[in-house]
């Protein structure tokens, strides 16, 4: 069984989603001086979004510092993104930024905290997504 | 002497932002200014033959829809924002209030730069007397003027504030975003959208304040305010959907515009920490209006509302901390 990674700020959207969804997920702290989680394990990212108006920025600093790290960046395997669609084309940008980087799937985007049909569907998608992605990697 | 040391107000301390007790305030001081803009930016005029297609009877409601919003923006600036400056617990949260509440004047200011470039005086003149007798538009602002009085509840100005940032506004922004997915009033949409992404913070920012003040209340107290809170709620969603009716009937979007209600409403809720009100079937905004909130944000699908679609596994790549810095 695999993992889920999240970072949430003290706003705590992040934080509720992942909670909601009821699956083992390991937390990237705020502060930069706490120690970084080590996966063991495939995992799927949950990241907020933070860009500016002109899209800088999407990426949490303490995100960076877990993803910098090669041998927790090895394991990922997808990313879900938070955010607000208010932020118009930037919406949940940290995920198409991620993905892109690390050309691994954005698989989910969320409002906020998320409500009861996103958590249905990545309740249902990451089932299948992790089925899926043992076969190949069998 | 003496005895009027009581009654002066304490000189503040000055603001130092190298000593934080909320690192969200330097988050969102930083977010907002770098997001600093006046309407001069937007071409506007490029509209002016957008606007000459509208129907007269879609001029009008253009104009009253952009009066009402600048009623509710006119209220941020003047009364909302600074009625939350004495309950601020930081210095830099006081810094960010102003901020608030000098861009809200911008936004006020900014649909009468749309006024003067698209309409005719006696229009505008119109839609301001309108706006000024309208019964909903009055008593939606009535409801929230009167929970920003100095001696309500501080935690009440907070509800209001985020009821009228996170939903109040959005019977009005659904027009433009509406002209915009039919490819009219484009430049008018950039602008809202500017607007609609500061309004985003600004909600977010009074509600995340909201709840951490809500952690030091007692159970009983925050028992009460979460009624209030759905009370006052129910209260302005009367008031929103006859507002909605008597604006949107004419041109058939009242359903639609309820929707977006929906959808809001239960944004604002969760800006505040609450549970969503309104069930996701009365939530489903059509994709036209979502493309236009956020355009060209969905061109990659995403994995898990699309049909069986394989995943791509990549490699991940080799990142530097300069590499995340787009």
């Amino acid at each position: 069984m695999a993992q889920l990674v999240y970072f949430s700020s003290r706003s705590g959207n992040t934080a509720k989603f992942v909670a909601r969804l009821g699956l083992d997920a390991l937390r990237i702290p705020i502060s930069a001086t706490e120690p970084l989680p080590l996966p063991d394990q495939p995992y799927v990212l949950i990241t907020p979004s933070y860009s500016d108006g002109e899209g800088r920025g999407a990426v949490h600093p303490q995100i960076v510092r877990f993803l910098n790290d090669p041998a927790r960046r090895a394991l990922i395997r997808g990313v879900i993104a938070g955010g607000n669609r208010n932020f118009g084309q930037f919406y949940a940008l940290a995920g198409r930024r991620i993905a892109d980087k690390l050309n691994v799937p954005l698989l989910y985007k969320f409002e906020l905290a998320g409500n009861e049909e996103d958590i249905a569907r990545v309740t249902h998608g990451l089932n299948r997504f992790w089925r899926e992605t043992c076969l190949m990697t069998a | 002497m003496k005895d009027n040391v009581n009654t002066t107000r304490a000189v503040p301390a000055a603001v130092n932002w190298n000593r934080l007790q909320d690192d969200k305030d330097l988050e969102i001081w930083n977010r907002l200014t770098a997001n600093f803009w006046l309407p001069e930016k937007v071409p506007l005029s490029n509209d002016i033959q957008s606007w000459s297609q509208l129907k007269p009877a879609e001029q009008t409601l253009t104009i009253r829809v952009f009066t009402g919003l600048t009623l509710l923006d006119t209220i941020q600036n003047t009364i909302g924002a600074p009625a939350l400056l004495p309950d601020a617990i930081t210095p830099h949260e006081e810094a960010v209030l102003t901020n608030i509440a000098f861009m809200e004047a911008v936004h006020a200011r900014s649909y009468s730069s749309v006024f003067s470039t698209l309409c005719q005086t006696s229009e505008v003149d119109e839609a301001f007397r309108w706006s000024s007798e309208n019964e909903q538009l009055q008593a939606k602002s009535r409801l929230i003027v009167d929970e920003y009085d100095a001696a309500s509840h501080p935690l009440k100005k907070k509800i209001a504030s985020v009821f009228l940032e996170s939903f109040l506004f959005y019977s009005g922004f659904y027009l433009p975003m509406h002209w915009s997915s039919r490819a009219r009033l484009t430049n008018t949409a950039d602008l809202i959208r500017l607007i609609i992404r500061d309004e985003a913070i600004h909600g977010y920012y009074i509600g995340y304040k909201f709840q951490r003040a809500l952690e030091r209340a007692s159970e009983s107290e925050r028992a009460e305010l979460k009624d209030f809170a759905f009370s006052l709620l129910f209260d302005l969603y009367d008031i929103e959907t006859k507002y909605t009716e008597t604006l949107y009937d004419p041109v058939n979007l009242t359903e639609d515009v309820k929707t977006f209600l929906h959808y809001n409403a239960n944004k604002a809720l969760q800006n505040l920490g609450y549970e969503a009100l309104f069930p996701p079937e009365a939530c489903k905004v059509s994709p036209a209006i979502l493309a236009a909130l956020s355009p060209n944000s969905d061109e990659n699908h995403d994995f898990f509302s699309g049909s069986g679609s394989s995943y791509v596994i990549g490699k991940a790549v080799a990142t530097e901390d300069e590499d995340w810095d787009f």
